[in-house]
């Protein structure tokens, strides 16, 4: 420890692994937590039309849908997490394909900002396009509020709320865009 | 001064010493290897750690952040997942969040019918190549999920990633996917990008390592 070089050596490899340490705590403390808290959905409106002008030539179903979501997602946010990505998600079965999945609304809740979510009426970000037809009458479309945990080091957990909401879909398109 | 120490030490050294040096640079070399090797096994993906290279998924991931992956099959695709994926004929991976998904049909049970294990070319791409009456067996129990498509699209844009994927393509499928991003450390792949933007860094650091391993007694 006689020269500048070895000690700048020295102290460089010991904040290397002393950092290397924090964050590995970061991992370990936060790994096996439970990160679902109950949510609430409601579903207002939902209006089908036939109009896809972005994906492939074949007409497909589009839908709008109106909903509410009541969350309190405070106690998800602790000393390793950055962020909060939501979304809704809407699952359903057509006869083409045995399990669709398309998110109709997304946020990203980032540490300081209000965790309480009182959200009406919210209209969906993106469109509600099936591949074909299987939204018209179909009895059973599940609504869910998930959540990305992004951390500060870790694992980048998927956690579902635990509350959805089926709501069947209409039988007729809407001729008037009545959006 | 520095070059005269160690310069000292490589003139004591006799022909034996030597090749013990040389034997223990190749054994460092072939030991990273293995651990590579051994993490894309485990992992199942042809890259289990890579370095987000854009700012397209802030505020979550800067450039410069590290991503671990996994691409196990029996982990379906599902919505809101991180999905690193390559488009066919480039070769920059693009870490990208999944938007929408359609799958043909599901697997899950080892007594499921014909008629819906019905084989199709896609399914047998991949598989072992067994004929169709043997393959619905098999096919039961090493697809979990069927024919999947989906979309996706960064945090930070406002448009899914239809403009990026090649001419005409309007879906990914599973055979573009790298991975699935299930861990994350930040920061650390600064490094990564320095030695690609500075290739001259790059060779500097290779050859200064190389030379200290081969000279250096321990």
């Amino acid at each position: 420890m006689n020269t500048v070089l070895s000690r700048a050596n020295s102290l460089f490899a010991f904040s290397l692994s002393v950092m290397a340490a924090l964050t590995f705590g970061c991992f370990i403390t936060t790994a096996f937590k439970e990160r679902s808290v109950p949510v609430s959905i409601a579903v207002s409106r939902v209006t089908l039309n036939v109009e896809d002008f972005t994906g492939p030539r074949e007409r497909s179903d589009l839908a709008f849908v109106t909903f509410d979501i009541t969350a309190d997602l405070q106690s998800i946010f602790d000393w390793n997490v950055k962020q909060l990505f939501l979304y809704l998600s809407a699952e359903y079965t057509t006869k083409n394909n045995a399990l669709n999945q398309v998110v109709l609304w997304d946020k990203i809740i980032l540490r300081g900002d209000n965790p309480r979510l009182f959200l009406k009426d919210m209209k969906s970000k993106y469109f509600f396009f099936d591949d074909g037809n299987g939204l018209k009458g179909n009895r059973n479309v599940t609504l869910t509020l998930s959540w990305n945990v992004v951390p500060n080091a870790g694992l980048l957990p998927l956690v579902t709320g635990s509350g959805h909401m089926s709501v069947p879909f209409p039988d007729s398109y809407e001729t008037t865009k009545s959006y | 001064m520095l070059s005269l120490d160690f310069l000292d030490d490589v003139r004591r050294m006799n022909k034996r010493q030597l090749y013990y040096q040389v034997l223990n640079f190749g054994m460092i070399v072939s030991s990273a290897l293995m651990i590579w090797k051994g993490l894309m096994v485990m992992t199942g993906s042809e890259s289990p750690i890579v370095v987000v290279l854009s700012g397209s998924m802030e505020p979550a991931f800067h450039r410069g952040d590290l991503l671990f992956l996994t691409n196990r099959i029996e982990d379906p695709i599902r919505v809101g997942e991180i999905v690193v994926f390559r488009i066919e004929g480039r070769e920059i991976p693009i870490v990208h969040r999944v938007l929408k998904i359609h799958e043909k049909f599901m697997v899950q049970h080892r007594s499921c019918s014909v008629r819906c294990c019905a084989p199709t070319p896609s399914l047998f791409r991949n598989e072992t190549p067994l004929s169709a009456p043997l393959g619905v067996f098999v096919f039961s129990q090493t697809l979990q999920n069927g024919d999947i498509k989906f979309l996706t699209k960064g945090d930070n844009n406002a448009v899914d990633d239809r403009g990026l994927y090649k001419r005409g393509q309007h879906w990914l499928e599973k055979k573009d996917v790298v991975g699935r991003a299930r861990g994350f450390v930040p920061y650390i792949g600064i490094v990564t990008i320095l030695m690609n933007d500075y290739p001259k860094f790059k060779y500097a650091v290779l050859f200064l390592l190389g030379l200290f391993v081969l000279v250096h007694r321990e």
